[in-house]
């Protein structure tokens, strides 16, 4: 078992038990190297505590988890050596000053005093951070804060890095700018675990994902395998005409066999594309509706394919899992 | 960063857009070796001293609180009990150092209490450090506010009257005397610290060990003088045996027995409260 063959998580039958709530209730998971790997599900589904284990702050009360090879329990110290954490609720110190939080930093990680500084100076400012070096993290914005966060995870490259919801509560610029910074260090081959309530930020970032409710997986796969599971796409058609609005309704519905909505622009209709196996069958659905529009004399100036987006596979995964209990 | 109007943006409130070359100050190669078990430990008690440069209020409780110990307990017990304030503070300066600095270490739980809530303690226990060393460093940060606390209780004593038979090496001794017990002795209160759930309960529990501790001893009154059953609890108190050490540093006049019974119940108490305080640390 050597460290550089093992995937960079694999866990096995993991549990951990808070009084009578199973907050991690049997989780298997394999997350390959260098890649971001998403953790969705909303709150309370038990994804920090997820993180939180494989981080080694908490004991898994059952199960077990290997991190590069490694065990989460037994080999703790050099799990350690390994992963950096930015957890939710901001992981540094906010009496301190951004440029002390990341030189006490570095010289917990063994730099020198001089080593942790000059890093400290290179990270403020490729993060956009320097005028603010010498301020109390108190007094950071959201956005600066989650920089400066992931800023120090980074001041030795960790092989992996678990990002607990990083972008919750950010406005869509600072959500931007950390999305880069996650594709920027992903790039230069460190594993990111990612834990979000948000389905674009996964299907943004993400190239594998499981989804949690109540502590287990409910599914797990590429953003695409997940939409393709649930089948659902939908095919979006304007016309030339609305006068023709009622007409093309009818026959989408009829060769779809599906609902089919007007939008709110008068020439624009949407119809749903029933449980194809693959997204490839929904394509060919759409292009025989299409067809269908063009013999009964309908003309279509544009239309566009729309795959399911991942609140849909959410909340079907959801609903399903609802059902059953 | 190219334009002015983002240097602009800079000035005014240091948000300025990630730069593009971020890839490039990513390190590369094998990290540093993590740092020993001390320098892990210095380095989290220059995390301490930052963190009073930044609050300096915080010193509040090591000055303001020990001044006002020692001239209440002087000019309030002085006449009654030794003649006047001035033969009494001989007597009780030594006693009252002890009790200000052991009521204070229990600010070392309170603090850590209100500390290890924040998110940057999941970030240090995720370090490959000694684990111990973000509250060894705790700790030592408050020895540091010990000594300011020792000083000012010193100073102002020579300013109303109280000259030490021990010298200069007398009063250093029983300064580090008095330092060794209070770190050993804020490990009582790192562990309620990591126990009880808010600051307040931290304080109230504190309290209610320090006082009749710091009270049912010779800090103030000569143990001869209280019924026996009492005298049996002044003998095991440890807070007494270090009142009897400092007082024979700072007077000069040795008592050897306090001093070992000191150490033994300062080492006692490390052995018992360190241990179970990492264990609880570890479990957070």
């Amino acid at each position: 078992m050597t460290a550089s063959s093992a995937p960079a998580i694999e866990t096995s039958g993991l549990v951990k038990v808070f009084g009578a709530t199973r907050a991690v209730d049997g989780i298997d998971l394999t997350v390959p190297e260098a890649a971001v790997y998403g953790i969705l599900g909303p709150n309370g589904a038990g994804k920090t505590t997820f993180v939180r284990m494989l981080a080694t702050l908490l004991r898994p009360d059952g199960g077990h988890g290997t991190v590069f090879g490694r065990d989460i329990v037994g080999e703790a110290a050099l799990v350690r050596k390994q992963v950096s954490l930015t957890g939710q609720y901001a992981s540094i110190d906010e009496d301190l000053t951004g440029t002390e939080n990341l030189v006490l930093l570095g010289r917990l990680l063994g730099h020198g005093k001089s080593a942790a500084q000059r890093r400290a100076g290179e990270l403020l400012d490729a993060f956009g951070l320097a005028a603010a070096a010498d301020r109390q993290v108190k007094h950071y914005s959201g956005g600066m804060r989650r920089r400066i966060d992931i800023a120090a995870s980074i001041i030795s490259t960790p092989r992996l890095l678990f990002l607990d919801e990083p972008t919750t509560g950010l406005d869509p610029r600072s959500r931007n700018q950390v999305w880069d910074i996650v594709r920027v260090i992903v790039a230069q081959g460190t594993t990111v675990l990612l834990t979000t309530q948000y389905l674009d930020e996964a299907d943004h970032l993400a190239g594998r994902i499981a989804v949690i409710d109540h502590g287990t997986v409910i599914a797990e796969g590429t953003p695409g395998e997940l939409k393709a599971s649930v089948g659902a796409g939908s095919v979006r058609v304007r016309l030339r005409s609305g006068e023709q609005r009622v007409q093309a309704e009818r026959v989408l519905a009829a060769e779809l066999g599906t609902e089919v909505q007007f939008d709110a622009d008068p020439v624009a209709l949407t119809a749903r594309i029933a449980g194809g196996e693959s997204g490839r069958g929904a394509a060919e659905h759409a292009s025989r509706a299409l067809a269908r529009l063009a013999q009964d004399g309908i003309t279509v100036d544009d239309f566009s394919l729309g795959q399911p987006s991942l609140d849909e596979v959410f909340l079907a995964l959801t609903d399903r899992k609802g059902n059953r209990a | 960063m190219t334009s002015t109007s983002n240097a602009e943006r800079a000035d005014a409130g240091g948000d300025t857009p990630v730069a593009d070359n971020l890839g490039a100050v990513l390190a590369t190669g094998e990290p540093p070796t993590p740092p020993s078990a001390w320098s892990a430990s210095v380095t989290f008690a220059w995390r301490a001293m930052l963190k009073i440069k930044h609050v300096p209020e915080q010193l509040f409780d090591v000055t303001a609180f020990p001044v006002i110990m020692t001239l209440m307990f002087t000019y309030l017990f002085g006449g009654a009990l030794a003649g006047s304030p001035e033969e009494y503070l001989q007597y009780l300066l030594p006693g009252v150092l002890v009790m200000s600095v052991a009521m204070i270490t229990m600010y070392t739980g309170v603090g850590l209490n209100a500390d290890i809530q924040k998110g940057v303690f999941d970030r240090f226990r995720t370090l490959p450090i000694w684990r111990p060393s973000a509250l060894v460093g705790a700790v030592i940060g408050d020895v540091c506010r010990y000594s300011l606390a020792s000083v000012v209780i010193i100073l102002l004593g020579l300013a109303l009257g109280y000259r030490p038979g021990g010298g200069v090496l007398g009063v250093l001794a029983g300064v580090g005397l008095l330092l060794v017990f209070s770190f050993a002795f804020s490990w009582i209160w790192t562990l309620l610290g990591l126990l009880l759930r808010s600051e307040r309960s931290v304080m109230g529990v504190s309290a209610m060990v320090l006082f009749p501790l710091s009270f049912l001893s010779n800090v103030f009154v000569d143990p001869r003088t209280m019924p026996s059953w009492l005298q049996g609890f002044v003998d095991v108190n440890p807070i007494a045996h270090l009142v009897a050490a400092v007082r024979g540093a700072l007077s000069g006049e040795w008592d050897a027995s306090a001093t070992l019974w000191m150490f033994v119940s300062a080492g006692i108490i490390l052995a018992i409260f360190g241990p179970l305080t990492m264990r609880m640390y570890n479990r957070k």
